[in-house]
């Protein structure tokens, strides 16, 4: 907290402001020598330049009195004793179990009602994007897949919808097919977690446990296929590494067909629960509007009654042959965004089904053999994933297939030069890739738009004149995962 | 590091939807002369920073265009060019479903973009992003500091001038080098 009031005091003592900051927000600028706070020190600043301008934060740092942690009861006790003002700054997380990850949220309260909010992130930030540019543009799926862990299929999947429209080059039919399978199943994942996580904060507990029950199914069903259950590296540019395995087709209906029963039940749980709708209805809204100003996609942006969906707007993968609805509901609240992420499970399970009926048979990764991978892996029923028919074509028969597969292994490609934006529909809505290529083997920029990132920024609207508690529910509505908004 | 060329496939032709946008910025903007350029189906419209807020309150407003969501902002470095800074603007309309990109180049000597924070309130993180990896400065941004890196940290990570890091590895007598070193552009023979 100490560390939240020294900021403040920062921007006191700051004469002329360069650019006019905005009251009351926490600057997190490069930190002033003069004025350092010991915690528990009450601050005694010196008059402000220019007495007749006195900012509102500089009104406030006057009557700052800092403290760290401690017992609440004698925090506020002494915020009473020493305070002029009864605005209390404190800093929910990174440390929080409510914050879905490593966010920090620096709140400025009024008693019990919320005057200011601001997301302070970074505290995840691992360079992916300055990595990617010293890899390969396959080893760069297994960096994308990283990034949003909660959708890691759509990270890979718009990837390689970038690196695939730089080289000119479409993937096979059934290889898009089943894309659009596990991008699905992903969806209802990612979504599961939300309920899961937003139940827990609410105190509806046993939705937590239900959500993740079923979220381990489907997570069983991606390590069948592609090995991991998540960072699964199993998108790659102009196809996916590997088909289905046996038996799993069965086993995503009987899913399908549980998880419908399933979806049934958790509305019978929350839906018309009082104490639900209590927490939930009229929180958090934002106008229709103010959400498309702040660049807000996804869920949160249907649930103020726009059916925008990037899969019927400018559809990939071959969206545009599945019958599916994209759900809207209009109060724009928490309960609007529960309702339409339930709905867009329903959805994904109708996609689902209509891919298993309809999946085209064929190679899953593009015959071109200067970009397919060249490695042919089949996981038999010894556990091996040698395919060895390939093997023994390299060992064996022909030296140019073996210098092939070592260079298209160790350096892979050229992509042409050029830039592209490409974009899908994650479960939180846009997520786009800004690729730039120079014409080598290694990408020259990649740029991500993760959707989490962007709409965090509805955090400070939605939270204004909200209690504390119901910034929790609030912010849970955004569904931010941190390893995409830090990246 | 080989210069990226700009895009400059003349053949492509922008799609019906853009054809007005495109004709308007000529002639409302016609002094300010925006290059576009046209890549796998993508439109660019390149211009001059002095320009930047003028155009894109345009876009946003005009019946024709209405790009009322900014999809993303990102910078890239060029570090051949002089004007090496480029910042590149994402848009799309929701009414038409078109998708734009606006370029602005600026040099490291003179940073300075001016903030599209009032045209589009979401370019405040994307802008935060952009000056904190790549050092442009947002003119009128509301709260220009460091979003993603530490607030004290020296340097923009994203310049390609600035080092990927990293650590040797000795393992069972094999020696592997730090990332930024293992790979050589153009595959492992053009050392």
């Amino acid at each position: 907290m100490s560390e939240i009031l020294r900021d403040h005091a920062d921007e006191a003592t700051r004469d002329v402001p360069q650019e006019a900051p905005e009251p009351g927000r926490p600057s997190t600028s490069q930190p002033v020598d003069q004025a350092v706070v010991r915690p528990g020190e009450a601050l005694d600043l010196p008059p402000a330049a220019a007495a007749e301008h006195v900012t509102l934060n500089q009104r406030r740092a006057r009557q700052v009195v800092a403290m760290g942690g401690g017992d609440w009861a004698e925090v506020t006790a002494r915020a009473d004793a020493e305070g002029d003002d009864d605005l209390m700054v404190i800093n929910m997380g990174p440390q929080h179990p409510a914050t879905h990850g490593v966010l920090r949220l620096v709140v400025e309260l009024r008693g019990e009602e919320v005057v200011k909010l601001e997301p302070v992130i970074g505290y995840l930030h691992t360079g992916i994007e300055k990595s990617i540019e010293f890899r390969t543009w396959v080893q760069g799926v297994t960096f994308v897949t990283r990034m949003d862990y909660l959708s890691p299929i759509f990270n890979e999947t718009a990837y390689c919808l970038a690196v695939e429209k730089l080289l000119g080059v479409e993937p096979p039919r059934r290889a898009r097919a089943l894309r659009v399978l596990l991008m699905e199943l992903n969806r209802v994942a990612s979504h599961l977690v939300w309920l899961a996580t937003t139940g827990l904060e609410l105190g509806a507990l046993s939705v937590m446990l239900y959500g993740f029950r079923e979220r381990e199914e489907i997570l069983d069903i991606l390590e069948d296929v592609t090995g991991l259950r998540m960072n699964h590296a199993w998108v790659r540019p102009a196809g996916v590494v590997q088909d289905l395995p046996d038996g799993t087709e069965d086993k995503i209906r009987r899913f399908v067909r549980d998880m419908r029963a399933k979806a049934d039940e958790y509305e019978t749980l929350l839906t018309n629960n009082p104490i639900w709708l209590e927490r939930t209805r009229g929180i958090g809204h934002l106008s229709q509007d103010r959400l498309i100003e702040l660049g807000v996609t996804g869920p949160m942006l249907r649930a103020s009654g726009l059916a925008h969906d990037l899969r019927k707007a400018e559809p990939y993968s071959g969206y545009e042959q599945y019958d599916f609805e994209v759900p809207t509901a209009t109060g724009s609240d928490v309960y609007a965004r529960y309702q339409v992420r339930l709905a867009e499970m329903r959805q994904s399970l109708r996609i689902v089904e209509q891919v298993l009926d309809s999946l085209p048979g064929g190679p899953v990764m593009i015959e071109d053999p200067k970009v397919g991978w060249p490695a042919r892996l089949a996981l038999g029923p010894d556990g091996l994933g040698n395919s060895p028919a390939h093997v023994n074509h390299i060992m064996g028969e022909s030296m140019e297939a073996l210098i092939h597969h070592f260079k298209m292994v160790t350096e892979g490609f050229k992509v042409p030069a050029g830039e592209v934006y490409v974009t899908v529909e994650s479960p939180r809505g846009e997520l786009g890739y800004h690729v730039v290529s120079d014409g080598s083997n290694l990408p020259y920029r990649v740029h991500v738009r993760d959707p989490s990132f962007v709409n965090l920024q509805t955090g400070g609207p939605m939270a204004e004149g909200l209690l504390v508690a119901d910034v929790i529910a609030a912010m849970s509505s955004i569904d931010p995962v941190l390893g995409g908004v830090d990246r | 590091m080989s210069q990226v060329q700009p895009p400059r496939e003349t053949t492509a032709t922008p799609p019906d939807a853009l054809q007005p946008v495109l004709t308007g910025l000529r002639e409302r903007f016609g002094q300010a002369e925006p290059q576009v350029t046209g890549h796998r189906g993508e439109v660019t419209v390149e211009l001059d920073r002095a320009h930047l807020v003028d155009v894109a309150t345009w876009l946003r407003d005009d019946p024709a265009a209405r790009f009322r969501h900014l999809s993303d902002l990102s910078g890239t470095d060029y570090p051949d060019r002089p004007d090496r800074l480029c910042v590149d603007y994402h848009l799309y309309s929701l009414e038409h479903n078109v998708r734009l990109r606006l370029k602005v180049r600026v040099t490291v000597e003179d940073p300075h973009v001016p903030s599209v924070t009032g045209v589009w309130p979401t370019a405040n993180f994307h802008e935060r992003e952009v000056y904190d990896f790549f050092g442009v400065r947002f003119d009128g941004h509301p709260n220009l500091v460091r979003i993603l890196m530490p607030e004290d940290w020296k340097g923009y990570p994203q310049r390609k001038d600035y080092p990927l890091g990293g650590v040797d590895v000795d393992y069972h007598g094999a020696h592997v080098p730090p990332p930024d070193t293992r790979r050589y552009k153009g595959g492992w023979t053009s050392t």
